[in-house]
């Protein structure tokens, strides 16, 4: 397997002072899950933004190091921000579904490239709502509004939506906060699916999700990355005492 | 001490009731009296010379067509200003501009919409009128342009103060998932900032017209106050006269209970009508835009 990303020492402060990222190093492998786990504001979040530099749209005071995704710096400024976005899709940890019918949301994105053939739109659709697990669900009531759909549902159409643009890399801000545990076993299984064509970030919303879904994993513990290993390795013999505290439910 | 409040729970019930019912008083008040006073109207002049196109009240011409068009094509004029300088301000306000300079702008512009019309009336006279008479070599500035591009300035700052509202409310979710599908910042606030905000851009747009379409005084100051029938759109470059500037110039020296003073009152139905019919059409376009879904989500 090889590495997807490779971050080094990656620094990040926000003006006002808030969670921020202290001189991180992470490899991240290819067709894999990686997890990045951690009490509230340890600055899972805050990576994950800046893979995609949606972190360029908030107060950031400074920003030092480098994220190489297939050997080039994302953090260069003459990046296309844009082509990165469509490479680099995300999942929110609320649905965010846009103003427009079921259809509309999964052609978005391709639309705003420039796809007009409504035969690859279709395609398009179809596939990444089967990746989703949703196409059963929703096949009959493509042009309803996405907003009528139950926040499981909703949840998986985000997926889908970032899986329409065909990308390389799907990051997931704790894409089941807000989900029932019959929603939250669908999306994970579809991750089990996904990441055998994709590489997967995901921050989850507890532990024990840490523990089921991730290949690798790497605790965070306010703005510093504690620990890095195998999932399996690093939930049942962590080397570090934070670490362990944390997994064990000792704190947090 | 249970007694005592109880009687304050009754009053200020009843007083939020009433002042919540005296609205509705007040329009059905007005429209009583100006049915009473402008219907007779109907029996005095033929509906053949009330739809005329002579306005000339002292030799008995009661023709209000001049009157009804040079409403529409200074409020149509006023609007085709309003609406994209108007959204253009509230979108880069709301979505572009850098926060210190959107403090400094949205108080500006609401400072602007309070400024009193005759004043913007008065600086259309004394400057703009004369240089769009040059400009256009024009025989004289006093026209319905000139009215139209005052009045535009007068709804701008509706326009933008509740469209600017509307979308700031369209929640940061909206823009970040947009955003992380590789759409520009453009793409974003067209395609989902927008419709997303549209029920309260589309008031925005309402209220403003609105307040175009009752505007007197700048309209009475630049427009000239010719009553001729607008034939073409070259009547945008000669003086018209609109409803509203007709009513406030003649009602002071009209005879109580006369013809003319009737015909004024039927002149201030029809503008009543007018406003009515642009509300309504306002809230059931916002009504009908609401997908079943988000009205029964909401």
């Amino acid at each position: 397997m090889t590495e997807k990303i490779q971050i080094e020492h990656l620094t990040l402060q926000y003006a006002d002072g808030a969670e921020s990222l202290r001189d991180i190093s992470l490899n991240v492998r290819e067709n894999a899950i990686t997890v990045l786990f951690g009490p509230a504001g340890g600055g899972k979040s805050s990576l994950l933004r800046c893979l995609n530099r949606l972190n360029d749209l908030a107060d950031v005071k400074t920003v030092s190091g480098k994220i190489l995704l297939d050997g080039e710096n994302i953090l260069d400024p003459q990046t296309d921000v844009i082509a990165l976005r469509r490479k680099v899709g995300m999942v929110f940890a609320r649905p965010v579904v846009l103003p427009f019918s079921i259809y509309g949301n999964l052609t978005y994105g391709l639309e705003v490239m420039g796809e007009k053939r409504k035969l690859r739109l279709d395609e398009a659709v179809e596939r990444s709502l089967r990746q989703a697990a949703l196409w059963d669900e929703v096949k009959e009531r493509l042009d309803d509004p996405a907003i009528a759909l139950s926040g499981g549902q909703q949840q998986r159409l985000c997926l889908a939506r970032a899986l329409a643009l065909e990308p390389e890399v799907i990051l997931l801000d704790e894409p089941t906060s807000g989900l029932d545990p019959i929603s939250t076993g669908k999306v994970e299984a579809s991750l089990q699916e996904l990441k055998k064509n994709y590489t997967i970030l995901l921050a989850p919303h507890s532990v024990q999700q840490a523990a089921r879904v991730a290949d690798y994993a790497a605790f965070f513990l306010q703005g510093e990355l504690v620990e890095f290993g195998e999932g399996k390795t690093l939930f049942t013999t962590p080397r570090q005492k934070r670490t362990e505290d944390y997994v064990t439910g000792r704190f947090g | 001490m249970q007694s005592k409040l109880s009687w304050q729970e009754f009053i200020i019930t009843r007083a939020i009731k009433a002042s919540g019912y005296s609205a509705i008083v007040f329009v059905a008040l007005i429209f009583y009296f100006l049915l009473r006073e402008g219907l007779p109207t109907l029996g005095e002049v033929p509906l053949g010379d009330l739809f005329a196109a002579r306005w000339y009240p002292i030799e008995s011409y009661f023709g209000i067509l001049p009157l009804l068009s040079g409403s529409l094509l200074v409020t149509v004029g006023a609007t085709l200003v309003a609406v994209p300088f108007g959204l253009g301000t509230a979108i880069f306000i709301a979505e572009i501009a850098p926060r210190w300079a959107r403090e400094i702008l949205k108080p500006l512009v609401e400072l602007l919409g309070g400024l009193p019309s005759v004043v913007l009336g008065f600086l259309g006279i004394l400057a703009l009128a004369p240089n769009l008479r040059v400009f256009l070599n024009l025989p004289t500035g006093l026209t319905a342009l000139t009215g139209s591009l005052l009045l535009g300035g007068i709804a701008v700052p509706t326009v933008v103060s509740v469209a600017e509202d509307a979308l700031d409310s369209v929640p940061r979710a909206y823009r970040e998932g947009a955003w992380a599908l590789g759409a520009t910042r453009w793409q974003t606030i067209w395609r989902v900032t927008l419709p997303a905000a549209r029920s309260g851009v589309l008031t925005g747009i309402m209220l403003g017209v609105g307040r175009a379409i009752g505007e007197t005084m700048t309209v009475m100051m630049v427009t000239g106050n010719a009553p001729v029938l607008a034939t073409g759109l070259g009547a945008f470059f000669s003086p018209v006269r609109t409803m509203t500037a007709t009513i406030a110039a003649e009602m002071g020296e009209v005879a109580n209970g006369s013809v003319h003073y009737h015909t004024l009152f039927f002149i201030g139905m029809v503008l009543f009508l007018i406003s009515l019919a642009v509300n309504v059409t306002a809230s059931a376009m916002v009504f009908r835009s609401q997908k079943r879904a988000e009205r029964v989500l909401s």
